[in-house]
C-alpha cells in the first residue's frame, strides 16, 4: 500500500543574485563555494521531496536554513530559480496567473507565524475574506465563516478585532481563516513560534486532534525540533538551503544522516521517539496482554518494567510479531542517548 | 595613522582660512592682478537660459499641440474640472447659489448660515473625538466669526476642501503607481526631490502662465505643492505593509486589484492618514502664497495688508489663518485617529439613529436658510457684533517703536554690523572658480567623485546662468539664518531632552511655530525692524528653528541607556556625559535636523523677499509679477541647486558620523 504523492518537489533551486539565472545553464549542480565564486546566494538548492495524501509533513532548520523560502517556492508566493513542483502531478510553475488564482482560492491554505490577520476586520470578516474576494454572497460567506470560527473555540469573540485578541487567539484567527475555503493543502508558516511556551503545547495538541478530525495534507514548517518530533509524520531537516535527511522522527533518532542531525536529536528523549517495535527482538513470545507495535515506549514503559517477563508485541493485524523486555526498556529510559 | 589624521586637519583649516582671507581680499587681489572675471562672472559667458525657456514656454502654450489637441485645450479642460467642484462650494461657504450673470444675476440660495457651518464642525468634532475637540473646534470657526474675517476664512476653506481630496487622492494614485513600479518609482523620486527643493514661487510663474490669473491657478500650485509628500508617505506605507499579510493576500487568492485595496491600503490606512494630515498643512501653509496668482481669501488679506504696512489688519487675517489651520489639524489628525482605530462594536439603532448628527446640521442648514430671510442675522453673522483688534496691535507697535525705537535699532545695527555685514562681504569676495573647486573638494571628501561632480556641476550651472551674486547673498542670508537657528535650536533642544519641564514648555513652543503659515512670521518682524536683511533673517530664524530642536531632543533622547550608565560608571559628571557621550553620539541626528533648518531656511528666503532683500527669492519675486517663466523659473532651479548641494553634503556628512560610530547608516 503505497500513499499517493499529493505534493512534491523536483531539484528546486532558489538562487538570489545578479547572475542567479545564468549560473544553472552552465552547471546544473553548482556546489555552494561555486555559488560564492559568483556572489549568489543559495536560499534553496537542489530540494526534492514528496509529501503524501493526509501527513504531516514538516520542513524543520534554523534561521536562514531556507525553510521559509522553500515553503514560499512550493506555493509560488516566490518564483522558484528552477525545477518543478508538482500538485496532484500537474507542475504549479506552469500555471498561468489566472489559474494560480483560481488554486490559491480552492486548493491551498496557509498560515502564517505573526497570524497576518488584517487589523481593519473583525474576527468574523477575516475568516470570510478568502470567500469574499471569490465574491461568495455575504450570507453564505458569514455561514461558512461562523463554522470555522466555532471549529477553533472562538464562538463568541466574532466581532472582535485582532487587537482585542491574545496572541494564540489571533492564530485561531488565521487557523480557521486558512480552512474557511476547504483546501486540499494545507502550508503552516511556524504557526505557533510567536506564542508563550504553554499556548504553544496546548495549540500544538489542539492542533493534532483538529488534524485528527480533517485528514489534511499538511507542510508543517519549523524551527523547532522538538515540535517537529511531536507533530510530524515525516520530517525534513534543512540547512543552508539544502535538505540534509526525510525521515520518521524515530528514523532521525535512530539513524542521524549527519552529525549536525544527531545534534538536533541528542537532547530528545528516546523513549518518546522509539516505538515497541524498533525495540522488540523479533519471534520471542512474551507473557501477559500484548503492546502495540507503533506504541511509543515512553507511553508502555512501566508495565513491561514492572512486568517479570517479556511482554509480547503485536503486529498491525493483532499478530504477535516479537517481545521485549526490561532491558531493553531500561537502556532507552536511562542508559546513553535517554536525553536529558 | 595619527599623523595623517593631523595633518589633514591642518590642510582643511589652512584651506578655510584661504577661503576666508580671498573673501576679504579677494576683490582687491583680482583688481591689482587685472583679473576682474574672478569676481564677478563675465556677462558674455552667461549662458541665457530664461530667454529659453521662456520662448519654449511660449512655445508650449501658443503653439504646442498633439493631434489637433493643443496644450492649451488640456490645460483648459483641466482648469475647467477644478473649477466645477470649487464653485460648488464656494458657493455654499462664501458665495451663495446664483443664477444668472452680470447685472442680471439673482442669488437663488445663499451661502451657508454661519450658524450651520459652526455647527457643522462641531458635530464633526464630536464624531471624530469626543466634546472637547467638537468644542475647541467650535470655539475656532466663532472666533472667526465675531472677529470679521467670516466670508474670508469661508473662501480659504473652500480651496482647502478642493484641493485636500485631490491632492490627497492623487499623491494615493501616484503612490501605488510607483510602489507597483520599481522603476517608475525610482523615476519619480528625483522628481519629488526636485519638486521639494524648488521654492513653490518659481512654480507660481508657469502655472500663472498656463492657466492666468484666478483661484483654478492657485488651487493647481497647491495642489502641486501639496502632493509630493503624500506620494512618499504613500509609497512607504505600502512598502512597510507587513509582508506575511502581502503573502497572505496572495495565498487567499486576490487579484492584484483586492489585493491592493482590500488588503494593502487599509492595513497602511493609519500611515496614509498621516500623509493626508501633511496635505491639509501644506495647504494652509500655501494659502497666503496662492493669494499672489489669484486665490482670494485669507491669504489675501495678509498679503494685502501686507504690502500696504497694515499691521494690525495683516495680523489679524494672519491669526485667522492659525485659527482656521489649529481647527482643520485637529479635525483631520481625531479623524485619522478615528479611521485608524475601529470602534469595538457594531452600530445599532435605526438610519436615524446612526445618522443623527447629519441629520440635525442640514436640519440646522435648511431652517437657516428659511429663517434668514426673515433674520438676517441667522445667514450672516451680523457686522455691528464683530470685534476688531487691528487697531490695538497697530497702537502696540506705535507704541513700541514710539518709545523703544533706540533698541530695536541699537540691536538691528549690533548684528548687521558685527555678524550679517561681514559674512556677506566675504562670501561676495570669494572668486567664484575658488568657491566651485572648494565645493568640489568638500564634495570629494565627504562622499566620493560622484558628490564632487553633483557639486561642481550645480555650482557651475548657478555661474553659467549669470545669477553667482545674487546665489552668494542667497547662501549669506541662509547661511547666517542656520547658524543663528542652530546656536539657538540646539541648545534649546538638548535642554527640551534633558529636562522634562523644559521640554514639555519647548514642545509647545515648537508646535506652535510649526502650524504658523511661513508668511505669518513676517508680520510682527516688519512692525518692529522694518524691511531689510536683519527682519528677513529674524522671519527665517524663526521659521526654520523648529527642526533643529527637534531633531536635537530626539537625538540626545535616543542616546543608548547603556553608554549613559557606562559613561556614569565611569565617574563622568553630568556635564562631562554631556560633552563626551550625549552630544557626540546625537551628531549624526543634529546634522540631519540642520538639514532640515536649511531645507526651511531656503523656502522661507523667497518669501522675505517681500521685504526687500536682494537675492535669488527677489528674483523670483521679481519673475512672478511680471510673468516672466524663464527668469522665474532660472532663479528657482538656482535656488534648488543650492538646497540640494547643502542637502547632499550635510546627508553625507551625518552618514560619515553614523558609520564612524558605528550606528547603521
Amino acid at each position: 500500500m503505497t500513499p499517493k504523492t499529493k505534493l512534491a518537489c523536483r531539484n528546486v533551486w532558489k538562487l538570489y543574485g545578479a547572475a542567479s539565472d545564468r549560473i544553472l545553464q552552465g552547471n546544473p549542480n553548482p556546489s555552494a563555494q561555486d555559488l560564492r565564486a559568483e556572489g549568489i546566494v543559495g536560499a534553496v538548492r537542489d530540494v526534492s521531496i514528496d509529501v503524501n495524501e493526509g501527513e504531516i509533513f514538516s520542513i524543520m532548520g534554523l534561521s536562514g536554513s531556507g525553510k521559509s523560502t522553500l515553503v514560499r517556492c512550493l506555493s509560488r508566493l516566490i518564483e522558484p530559480t528552477a525545477g518543478e513542483v508538482l500538485f496532484d502531478g500537474v507542475d504549479l510553475l506552469g500555471a498561468s496567473e489566472a489559474e494560480m488564482i483560481e488554486i490559491r482560492r480552492h486548493k491551498l491554505g496557509m498560515v502564517f507565524q505573526n497570524f497576518a490577520l488584517l487589523p481593519h476586520l473583525t474576527v468574523l470578516q477575516n475568516a470570510m475574506f478568502p470567500l469574499t474576494v471569490q465574491g461568495w454572497s455575504k450570507s453564505k460567506a458569514e455561514e461558512k465563516a461562523r463554522e470555522v470560527v466555532e471549529l477553533v473555540g472562538l464562538k463568541g469573540r466574532e466581532d472582535y478585532y485582532p487587537r482585542e485578541l491574545s496572541g494564540g487567539q489571533q492564530q485561531r484567527v488565521g487557523i480557521a481563516r486558512s480552512l474557511v475555503a476547504e483546501p486540499d493543502l494545507w502550508f503552516l508558516d511556524e504557526p505557533f513560534s510567536a506564542l508563550d511556551p504553554l499556548i504553544r503545547r496546548e495549540m500544538q495538541d489542539e492542533f493534532l486532534s483538529l488534524q485528527g478530525r480533517l485528514h489534511k495534507t499538511i507542510v508543517f514548517i519549523t524551527h523547532d525540533f522538538d515540535e517537529a518530533v511531536r507533530l510530524a509524520d515525516r520530517i525534513a531537516i534543512m540547512k543552508d538551503g539544502e535538505v540534509i535527511q526525510v525521515a520518521t522522527p524515530e528514523e532521525l533518532v535512530m539513524n542521524p544522516a549527519t552529525e549536525y542531525v544527531e545534534e538536533f536529536t541528542r537532547h530528545i528523549p528516546r523513549s518518546k521517539v522509539l516505538t515497541a517495535g524498533r525495540l522488540m527482538t523479533k519471534g520471542g513470545a512474551g507473557a501477559g496482554a500484548p503492546v502495540q507495535q507503533s506504541d511509543r515506549i515512553s507511553d508502555v514503559a512501566e508495565r513491561i518494567i514492572t512486568a517479570q517477563d517479556p511482554v509480547p508485541v503485536a503486529g498491525p493485524g493483532g499478530k504477535i510479531v516479537g517481545s521485549i523486555d526490561r532491558h531493553a526498556i531500561a537502556h532507552v529510559l536511562f542508559g546513553r542517548g535517554a536525553g536529558e | 595613522m595619527t599623523a595623517s589624521f593631523s595633518r589633514r586637519t591642518y590642510i582643511a583649516w589652512a584651506l578655510v582660512l584661504a577661503t576666508i582671507l580671498l573673501g576679504q581680499f579677494g576683490r582687491d587681489l583680482a583688481d591689482a592682478l587685472g583679473m576682474r572675471w574672478l569676481i564677478k562672472f563675465p556677462s558674455a559667458w552667461v549662458i541665457p537660459f530664461k530667454t529659453s525657456i521662456s520662448l519654449a514656454m511660449k512655445w508650449l502654450v501658443e503653439e504646442a499641440a498633439i493631434g489637433g489637441v493643443s496644450f492649451t485645450d488640456v490645460t483648459r479642460a483641466v482648469a475647467w474640472l477644478i473649477e466645477q467642484p470649487y464653485q460648488f462650494v464656494l458657493s455654499l461657504l462664501a458665495e451663495g447659489f446664483v443664477a444668472g450673470a452680470g447685472k442680471e444675476a439673482q442669488t437663488v440660495l445663499p451661502a451657508a448660515s454661519w450658524i450651520a457651518v459652526i455647527a457643522a464642525v462641531v458635530a464633526l468634532g464630536h464624531y471624530c473625538r469626543d466634546w472637547a475637540l467638537a468644542a475647541l473646534v467650535g470655539a475656532c470657526f466663532a472666533y472667526l466669526a465675531v472677529f470679521g474675517q467670516w466670508s474670508s476664512a469661508m473662501v480659504t476653506l473652500a480651496s482647502v476642501l478642493i484641493a485636500v481630496p485631490i491632492g490627497a487622492g492623487g499623491g494615493l494614485l501616484f503612490g501605488i503607481w510607483a510602489y507597483r513600479h520599481p522603476r517608475g518609482e525610482r523615476m519619480l523620486m528625483p522628481v519629488l526631490d526636485l519638486m521639494q527643493t524648488i521654492p513653490i514661487f518659481a512654480y507660481l510663474v508657469p502655472i500663472l502662465f498656463m492657466f492666468g490669473f484666478g483661484p483654478v491657478s492657485a488651487l493647481v500650485a497647491t495642489i502641486i505643492y501639496a502632493t509630493p509628500p503624500m506620494v512618499r508617505i504613500t509609497i512607504l506605507a505600502l512598502k512597510s505593509v507587513d509582508p506575511e499579510l502581502v503573502d497572505f493576500g496572495r495565498m487567499a487568492g486576490t487579484t492584484r486589484r483586492q489585493l491592493m485595496w482590500r488588503v494593502l491600503v487599509p492595513s497602511a490606512s493609519h500611515s496614509l492618514m498621516v500623509g493626508v494630515n501633511q496635505v491639509i498643512m501644506l495647504t494652509l501653509n500655501m494659502v497666503i502664497i496662492a493669494s499672489m496668482i489669484g486665490a482670494g481669501g485669507l491669504g489675501f488679506d495678509v498679503l494685502a495688508a501686507l504690502r500696504r504696512l497694515d499691521i494690525g489688519a495683516g495680523f489679524e487675517a494672519g491669526i485667522a489663518i492659525v485659527v482656521l489651520a489649529i481647527a482643520v489639524d485637529r479635525l483631520s489628525q481625531a479623524f485619522a485617529e478615528r479611521m485608524g482605530q475601529v470602534h469595538s462594536h457594531a452600530k445599532r439603532g435605526g438610519w436615524l439613529e446612526r445618522h443623527k448628527r447629519t441629520v440635525l446640521v442640514v436640519a440646522l442648514l435648511v431652517a437657516t436658510w428659511i429663517l434668514g430671510r426673515f433674520l438676517p442675522a441667522l445667514q450672516e453673522y451680523p457686522e455691528g457684533a464683530t470685534l476688531t483688534t487691528g487697531a490695538f496691535w497697530s497702537d502696540v507697535v506705535k507704541y513700541l517703536n514710539v518709545n523703544y525705537f533706540d533698541v530695536f535699532e541699537a540691536v538691528k545695527v549690533f548684528f548687521l554690523n558685527n555678524f550679517l555685514v561681514p559674512i556677506k562681504k566675504t562670501l561676495l569676495g570669494i572668486p567664484w572658480p575658488w568657491a566651485i573647486a572648494m565645493l568640489v573638494l568638500l564634495g570629494a571628501r565627504a562622499g566620493g567623485w560622484r558628490l564632487a561632480l553633483l557639486c561642481g556641476v550645480l555650482s557651475g550651472l548657478i555661474a553659467v546662468s549669470g545669477l553667482w551674486a545674487k546665489a552668494m547673498v542667497t547662501v549669506y542670508l541662509c547661511g547666517a539664518s542656520v547658524i543663528l537657528a542652530t546656536l539657538i535650536g540646539v541648545p534649546l533642544g538638548v535642554l527640551a531632552a534633558l529636562n522634562w519641564r523644559a521640554g514639555t514648555v519647548i514642545g509647545v513652543f515648537i508646535d506652535t511655530l510649526q502650524t504658523l503659515p511661513s508668511f505669518v512670521y513676517l508680520i510682527p518682524v516688519v512692525m518692529l525692524f522694518r524691511v531689510g536683511d536683519f527682519t528677513a533673517v529674524v522671519a527665517i530664524v524663526l521659521y526654520a528653528l523648529a527642526p533643529a530642536v527637534r531633531y536635537a531632543a530626539h537625538g540626545i533622547r535616543n542616546v543608548s541607556a547603556d553608554l549613559i550608565e557606562a559613561g556614569t560608571v565611569s565617574g563622568c559628571t553630568p556635564r562631562q556625559l554631556l560633552r563626551l557621550v550625549r552630544l557626540p553620539l546625537a551628531l549624526p541626528e543634529i546634522m540631519l535636523g540642520i538639514n532640515q533648518t536649511i531645507m526651511l531656511a531656503l523656502s522661507m528666503l523667497v518669501i522675505t523677499a517681500l521685504v526687500g532683500t536682494r537675492d535669488l527669492g527677489q528674483e523670483v519675486y521679481i519673475a512672478l509679477t511680471k510673468a516672466d517663466t524663464g527668469r522665474g523659473l532660472v532663479a528657482g532651479l538656482a535656488i534648488a541647486f543650492i538646497a540640494i548641494i547643502a542637502d547632499r553634503l550635510v546627508n553625507a556628512g551625518a552618514r560619515g558620523a553614523r558609520l564612524r560610530y558605528g550606528l547603521g547608516a
